[in-house]
C-alpha cells in the first residue's frame, strides 16, 4: 500500500472542507430551525372539496390572534386557488398547500418559498416575506400540457399598509 | 489475443449510444428555440413535451446505458486478458435493451408518453413506455452479470492479485447499477405497471417519488464512472505520464459506490412526504460523496502534472502548456475538469439543505445537469470514443484536428448554453415550461438569456453532427489500417498487493445493505404504517 504524503494532506483538507459545509448545514438546521418543508401529513386529494380545511370556502388566508397568517392554497390543473392573494411583509406566514390532481411544485421567485405539492400529502412551508411587490407564484413541476399556464398572483404590501387596510383580499388585488 | 467479437460488441453498443445522442441533440435544439417563443410557427406544446420526454430518455437512459455497456465489455476483455464471457448472453442483453428502447420509442414519439423521463405518477403514459424502460434496464443487468462473472473468473485464476484498476472501477459500476436500479425497478414493477394495467385503481405518488429518489442520485455516478475510469486509467498514459496513485483511486471508487446510494433524498428536500430528519441524514451523505470527487480532482491533476513535467514543462504552471493538448482524450479531460469545477460548485448549492429552496425546480437545475452531465461526463464519452475508435475499427481516426474542433465547440457551446440557463433559474424561471405566459414584468428579464441559450444550442448541435461525421467517416471511409490496442496507465508505484477492502466488494456490499436499510428502511416503511391516500390516473 502506498499513499503519498501530499495525498494524505489533501484528503485531510477535503475532509475539512466537507466537514465545514456539513457543520454549517447542521447548525442552521438545529440552532436556527432552517428546515426544508417536511410536514409528513396525508390527505385525500380526491375529496378536498369535502375537507374541513381545503373546501372552496376555506381556502385563502387566515390570520390568528397573534398576527400569524396561514395561507391555504389548492393547486389544480392549471392554476393555484385562490388566484389572487395579498400578503403583508415581515409577518410569519404558513403556506399549506394541496394538489387536487397530479404532482405540482411551487415557488415565489426571489424568495425562499418553495415546495413540491404531491397529491395525497399536505405541503407546509413557513416563511417571512421582506419586500413588497407583485410576485407570481409559479408551478415548477411538469404537470401536463398547461404547465406553463399555471400560476397565480401574490401581492405583497408593507405591514403598515396591511394593518390599515385589514385583510385586503379580493378586489383590492385587482387595483 | 483475437478479440474481434469483443470489438464488434463494443462498437455496436457505441453506435446505439451515439445514434440516440444525435437524435436527442436535434430535439434539444428544437426545444430551446420552441420555448423561447421567438418563432411562432414552431410553437406546439404537444410536440414540445413529446420531444422533451424523448430527449431525456435518449440522453439519460439510452446514450449512457449503451455506452457504459460497450465500454465495460472492452475494458473487461483488455484489462483481464479474457474473452467476454458467454457472448450469446452479452448479445442477448444488447437485444433486450434495444427492444426496450424501440418499445418505449413508439409511445414517446407519438406523444403517448409525454410524462418526461422521470415519469412522475399519477400522470400516466402508455403501458409500452413502462415496459420498454423496464426492458432497457433488464438488458443492462445482463451486462452487470457479465462483468461480475469475468471479475470472478479472473480473481479465481489470480488469487490475491490486485484486480486491474480499470476493471475494479467497471465492476464497482456494475455493482452500483444493480443497487441503483432496484429502486426504480420496484416502482415500475410493483406500482406503475399494475396501476397502468388497471390491476390496482390508485397509486401513492409519495412512495413512487421515494423509490425513484433511490435511483435518481446513484444513477448519475453510474454515468460518471466510465469518465472517472478514463481519468485514472487512460488519460495519464495518453498525456505521457503515470497515474499518481492507484490505491487512492480504488478508495475513491469505493466511497463513490457506497455513499452515492443512500443520499437520494436530496432530490426530495422540497417534498412533503418525507421528514426533515431523514432529509438531513441524506444531506450529510451527499457531502460525503463530494470527497471522492475532491480526491479524484487531486490525483488526476497530479497525474497530468507529472506528464506535463515529463514532457519538459517547467515552473508552477508551465506543465499545463506542456500537456499534449492535441490529443483528443487529453483535451477532453482538460475541458471536462473545467466544467466539473463550475458544475461541482453548483452541485454544492443544490446539495445544501436550505439553499436548495432558492433554486429547486428552477431553470438552474436543468442548467446544472446539462453542464455536469452533458458537459463533464459526455465530453469524456467523446474523448473515449476518439481513443477507442481506431482500436475498434482497425482504422486511424479520420481527422485529429476535426476531433479537437468538435471537443472545443462542445465545451464552448455548453458554456454558452448553461451559463444563461443557471441565471434564468436565479431569476425565478421554473424548469420544464414550454413557453413563457406569466403576466409579470419579471419575465422581461428572462429574454436576453433565452436568446443566448439558442446560440449555445446551435453550437452544440453542430458539434454533435461533427462527432457523428468523424466516427462514421473513420469507420466507413478510411482505408489505412491501425492495429494498436487500448493502453492503460501505470501507477508511479506499482501495486503488488492490496488489503481485501481495496480489492474486493463483498464487505462493501454489506456496508451498502446496512446503510440503505438505515437511509431508506423507515422512509419506505412509513407509507405502509400511516394512512395514505392513493391517486387515480391522470392524463396530461
Amino acid at each position: 500500500m502506498h499513499i503519498d504524503q501530499l495525498e494524505k494532506k489533501w484528503a485531510t483538507i477535503a475532509l475539512g472542507i466537507t466537514g465545514l459545509f456539513v457543520s454549517v448545514i447542521l447548525a442552521s438546521a438545529f440552532f436556527h430551525g432552517i428546515h426544508a418543508p417536511s410536514h409528513v401529513e396525508t390527505i385525500d386529494s380526491a375529496s378536498l372539496h369535502l375537507s374541513s380545511e381545503f373546501a372552496e370556502d376555506r381556502i385563502g388566508i387566515e390570520e390568528d390572534a397573534s398576527g400569524h397568517i396561514t395561507v391555504r392554497i389548492v393547486a389544480g390543473r392549471y392554476g393555484f386557488y385562490p388566484q389572487d392573494i395579498v400578503l403583508p411583509t415581515e409577518t410569519p406566514l404558513t403556506f399549506r398547500m394541496v394538489s387536487q390532481d397530479v404532482i405540482h411544485g411551487v415557488h415565489i421567485p426571489m424568495t425562499n418559498m418553495s415546495t413540491m405539492i404531491v397529491p395525497g400529502y399536505v405541503a407546509e412551508v413557513k416563511t417571512v416575506l421582506h419586500h413588497a411587490g407583485a410576485y407570481p407564484l409559479l408551478c415548477n413541476e411538469y404537470c401536463g400540457m398547461g404547465h406553463a399556464h399555471m400560476w397565480n398572483n401574490i401581492k405583497v404590501i408593507s405591514k403598515a399598509q396591511w394593518d390599515v387596510l385589514k385583510h385586503p383580499q379580493g378586489d383590492a388585488s385587482h387595483e | 489475443m483475437n478479440n474481434a467479437i469483443e470489438k464488434k460488441l463494443a462498437l455496436t453498443h457505441f453506435w446505439v449510444a451515439f445514434g440516440a445522442f444525435a437524435l436527442a441533440c436535434l430535439m434539444g435544439i428544437y426545444q430551446v428555440i420552441e420555448r423561447s417563443g421567438f418563432i411562432g410557427w414552431i410553437q406546439s406544446r404537444e410536440v414540445y413535451y413529446a420531444s422533451t420526454s424523448t430527449h431525456g430518455v435518449l440522453m439519460a437512459f439510452v446514450l449512457t446505458t449503451f455506452f457504459i455497456m460497450g465500454f465495460g465489455y472492452y475494458v473487461a476483455t483488455t484489462t483481464l486478458k479474457l474473452p467476454v464471457w458467454n457472448k450469446t448472453f452479452a448479445w442477448a442483453g444488447f437485444w433486450v435493451s434495444l427492444t426496450g428502447v424501440v418499445l418505449a420509442a413508439l409511445p414517446l414519439l407519438t406523444g403517448a408518453a409525454s410524462v418526461l423521463y422521470t415519469f412522475y405518477p399519477p400522470m400516466q403514459a402508455h403501458v409500452l413506455f413502462y415496459i420498454g424502460a423496464t426492458l432497457l434496464v433488464v438488458g443492462s443487468w445482463f451486462w452487470c452479470v457479465s462483468m461480475l462473472v469475468m471479475y470472478m473468473q479472473w480473481k479465481k485464476a489470480n488469487p490475491d492479485q490486485p484486480v486491474p484498476l480499470a476493471m475494479f472501477a467497471t465492476t464497482a459500476n456494475a455493482i452500483l447499477w444493480l443497487w441503483t436500479s432496484a429502486g426504480v425497478a420496484a416502482e415500475v414493477l410493483f406500482q406503475l405497471i399494475p396501476w397502468v394495467l388497471g390491476w390496482v385503481d390508485t397509486i401513492d405518488a409519495g412512495l413512487a417519488r421515494t423509490l425513484f429518489a433511490w435511483t435518481l442520485h446513484p444513477i448519475v455516478y453510474f454515468w460518471l464512472i466510465p469518465a472517472y475510469t478514463a481519468f485514472y486509467c487512460l488519460v495519464p498514459k495518453q498525456a505521457g505520464g503515470y497515474l499518481f496513485t492507484d490505491e487512492m483511486a480504488r478508495a475513491a471508487f469505493i466511497v463513490l459506490v457506497v455513499f452515492s446510494l443512500p443520499i437520494g433524498f436530496h432530490h426530495l428536500y422540497m417534498d412533503p412526504e418525507q421528514g426533515s430528519g431523514w432529509k438531513l441524514l441524506h444531506a450529510v451523505g451527499t457531502f460525503v460523496v463530494t470527497l471522492p470527487t475532491f480526491i479524484t480532482g487531486f490525483t488526476v491533476i497530479a497525474s497530468l502534472e507529472i506528464a506535463g513535467r515529463l514532457n519538459g514543462g517547467k515552473g508552477l504552471f508551465g506543465w499545463i502548456g506542456a500537456l499534449p493538448w492535441t490529443n483528443p482524450l487529453v483535451l477532453a479531460i482538460i475541458l471536462s475538469l473545467l466544467m466539473l469545477i463550475f458544475g461541482g460548485f453548483g452541485g454544492l448549492i443544490n446539495a445544501s439543505y436550505a439553499m436548495n429552496a432558492m433554486i429547486h425546480n428552477t431553470a438552474w437545475v436543468s442548467g446544472h445537469f446539462h453542464l455536469i452531465f452533458g458537459g463533464t461526463t459526455i465530453i469524456m464519452y467523446f474523448g473515449i470514443a476518439y481513443y477507442f475508435w481506431p482500436v475498434l475499427t482497425g482504422k486511424p481516426l479520420f481527422s485529429n484536428n476535426l476531433a479537437l474542433i468538435q471537443l472545443w465547440t462542445w465545451f464552448i457551446g455548453m458554456v454558452i448554453l448553461t451559463t444563461p440557463w443557471h441565471i434564468l433559474g436565479l431569476l425565478g424561471q421554473p424548469r420544464r415550461i414550454d413557453k413563457v405566459n406569466y403576466n409579470n414584468l419579471l419575465t422581461l428579464s428572462w429574454e436576453p438569456y433565452e436568446i443566448t441559450m439558442i446560440f449555445g444550442g446551435l453550437v452544440l448541435v453542430a458539434s454533435a453532427g461533427l462527432l457523428i461525421y468523424i466516427l462514421a467517416k473513420t469507420q466507413f471511409h478510411v482505408t489505412e489500417t491501425y492495429d494498436g490496442e487500448v493502453e492503460y496507465a501505470e501507477p508511479i508505484h506499482e501495486v503488488k498487493s492490496l488489503p481485501a477492502y481495496l480489492n474486493s466488494f463483498s464487505m462493501w456490499n454489506w456496508v451498502i445493505a446496512g446503510y440503505m436499510l438505515i437511509a431508506f428502511g423507515y422512509p419506505i416503511a412509513q407509507f405502509f404504517l400511516m394512512k395514505t391516500y392513493g391517486s387515480s390516473p391522470w392524463g396530461y
